[in-house]
């Protein structure tokens, strides 16, 4: 018997993964804590919270970039049916870049300032085998010009510095599809962005993801960016997934009463009206309530709350960790 | 009813020592920007980085000395006041800054950050002080136990209550706040916009609010001005500006945002600065201006 892929299987399947952090006492807590989530195959999922969510952990994880005083602590990570948790150092590598492609906030965190922009992508070309010599050099040319650099050949000739912040957000990206990745794992890519220069790349990554094909996990702290970038979403609350289910179904009806607050607390941008706001913040991971971890600033906590909630199917392709919709699973 | 503070024809302009085609060049970060802010109103100031938004802010509280223009508060000239006629003046206009991480120091309790103004300005004895202090803990809803503590011991949220706190210990009239919740997450940036506006209610504070968030300026602002490249381009009610922009920058700028409700299929507006003419602010409708 053949294994031949199954063309209906996620490009990426997370499944149970923890990574925790450890303080300096020794205390261990997990920063992401038994989190499963799938990437489709061409689908955009928006891994979607607040700072101490767990969301850009979550996506080092992934890539097994998380630095010490964190690690995986468990979970299995599926990427085209390869096991990264079980393939070595040198495989990893080759999955990062090649197969997996960054995009980060900060620019400077993927360009390295002493090389010119088009010789970083010919190396990443070269490095996976995918062209040298002059063909590189066009090749990168070509890629910034898919990305819709001005005057690409001259850019290409340029070091990181000399390019102004939404140029260099391109030439990240051109670095990112460099080696045809699959998968792009796109950090709050626009951030630290204008929301001008913002819109443009949105669209840019929207054309390159109909280019290439791309399956994306998008990180970001903001609704309206999942709302207009994303087939899919997974909010994050304490290193929890406390819902999924397809963008339009979550930001029209939420499940979750953190997802409802996170929501309203979205400047409306009604005149006179005020923004409504969530009492208290997220725990430290160190600090994390026992049962649901939203429970100390629910407006609808109940007696259940003390329990941890698991995910809950709330409708086909939907789920909520919240008590609330324990009945209607039964 | 006269303006708490009336701006005319502000200019800063910065010298670049050696500029790329040698000597010096001149940046002109903030370009004849005139508008003025009544007693009582929220009024947004907004613009990209580099719009000069930031700069204007400090102009007027003269964090940084203007290069030209007028700045009036009530009846005084501000820019011809003395160091010393400064100092004392600056009871009435006080500013909250962005970042709540690098605006406090460090090793002052939160009690002390909070009473510093007060000291400068030899404000009561040293009882009367923490007795204020305590009362602004309370008005800004910190905890009082949270007095004897130092800021990394806070969020983001509570530093700038701190920040805060320490702007209203001279009682001021007017404050600006440069950005003042965008470095918070979004439900905690609700918390310290409605403590804003309850402040203001309470004790008749005027601001001028500088953002780049628009929606968020729309909600809480009465009137707006919106910058680009150093200059005011409109000016308005927010609803007026909001509502019926009438600089193509303006529109732009409201085409950009991503919107909860939409699908990706967002008709996006690109300003061509290159391709409009320079013009001065004209009225186009009663109360709003715009450059066009």
């Amino acid at each position: 018997m053949i294994n031949l892929p199954d063309p209906t299987a996620s490009l990426l399947q997370v499944s149970d993964l923890r990574t925790v952090f450890r303080r300096a006492d020794g205390v261990e807590a997990a920063a992401v804590d038994d989190v499963s989530f799938n990437v489709g195959r061409g689908e955009t999922l928006g891994l979607v919270g607040e700072s101490g969510s767990g969301k850009s952990v979550t996506a080092l994880s992934v890539v097994r970039l998380v630095a010490p005083p964190g690690r995986i602590a468990g979970g299995r990570i599926l990427l085209e049916g390869t096991d990264l948790m079980a393939i070595d150092d040198a495989g990893m590598r080759q999955v990062r870049g090649r197969r997996i492609g960054f995009v980060f906030q900060e620019p400077m965190a993927a360009l390295d300032p002493v090389y010119t922009v088009g010789s970083q992508i010919q190396e990443t070309l070269k490095a996976h085998g995918l062209a040298a010599g002059s063909a590189a050099s066009r090749r990168a040319i070509e890629l910034l010009d898919a990305v819709r650099v001005p005057d690409p050949a001259r850019r290409s000739r340029e070091f990181p510095h000399q390019l102004s912040g939404g140029l260099r957000q391109r030439a990240m990206i051109a670095l990112a599809l460099a080696a045809e990745p699959s998968l792009v794992i796109a950090d709050e890519p626009t951030t630290a962005l204008d929301v001008t220069i913002q819109a443009e790349i949105l669209d840019l990554l929207r054309d390159m993801r109909r280019m290439f094909n791309l399956s994306v996990l998008l990180i970001t702290h903001d609704l309206g960016i999942v709302a207009e970038m994303a087939d899919r979403v997974a909010v994050m609350y304490s290193g929890r997934i406390v819902e999924t289910g397809s963008v339009r179904a979550v930001l029209d009806a939420p499940s979750h009463p953190y997802t409802r607050a996170l929501l309203a607390s979205v400047p409306s941008g009604v005149p006179g009206v005020r923004p409504l706001s969530i009492a208290g913040q997220v725990p430290s991971i160190f600090d994390r309530p026992l049962g649901c971890a939203f429970a100390p600033r629910c407006p609808d906590r109940f007696a259940r709350c003390a329990d941890r909630p698991p995910l809950f199917t709330v409708a086909s392709d939907r789920q909520a960790a919240c008590f609330l919709h324990e009945r209607t699973t039964e | 009813m006269t303006p708490l503070v009336e701006v005319r024809q502000l200019v800063k302009e910065f010298r670049r020592r050696s500029g790329l085609f040698g000597g010096g060049t001149t940046l002109r970060a903030v370009d004849e920007v005139s508008f003025s802010v009544m007693p009582g109103e929220m009024f947004g100031l907004v613009g990209e980085s580099g719009s000069g938004k930031t700069t204007t802010g400090r102009c007027l509280l003269r964090l940084i000395e203007p290069t030209s223009g007028a700045v009036r508060f009530r009846d005084t000239d501000v820019l011809a006041l003395s160091p010393r006629e400064l100092r004392a003046a600056r009871r009435h206009f006080q500013i909250v800054f962005q970042d709540p991480y690098s605006s406090l120091n460090p090793r002052m309790t939160a009690g002390a950050i909070v009473e510093e103004p007060l000291r400068i300005h030899d404000i009561g004895t040293q009882s009367d002080r923490q007795a204020r202090v305590r009362e602004l803990f309370d008005l800004v809803g910190l905890a009082t136990d949270a007095i004897a503590r130092y800021p990394h011991e806070f969020s983001g949220g509570q530093r700038q209550r701190i920040g805060l706190a320490r702007a209203l210990a001279l009682e001021p009239s007017f404050i600006v706040a440069d950005e003042p919740v965008s470095a918070l997450d979004v439900s905690v940036q609700a918390q310290v916009v409605n403590l804003l506006l309850d402040l203001q209610q309470r004790l008749g504070l005027t601001y001028l609010f500088i953002a780049h968030d628009l929606r968020l300026v729309r909600q809480v602002c009465h009137r707006v001005a919106v910058m680009y490249r150093g200059r005011i381009v409109e000016m308005g009610t927010a609803t007026d500006v909001f509502d019926s922009p009438a600089h193509p920058y303006t529109r732009a700028l409201l085409s950009a945002i991503p919107s909860l409700t939409s699908d990706g299929g967002r008709t996006r507006i690109v300003y061509d600065a290159d391709a409009h003419e320079r013009r001065p602010l004209r009225e186009v409708a009663a109360g709003h201006f715009a450059a066009v």
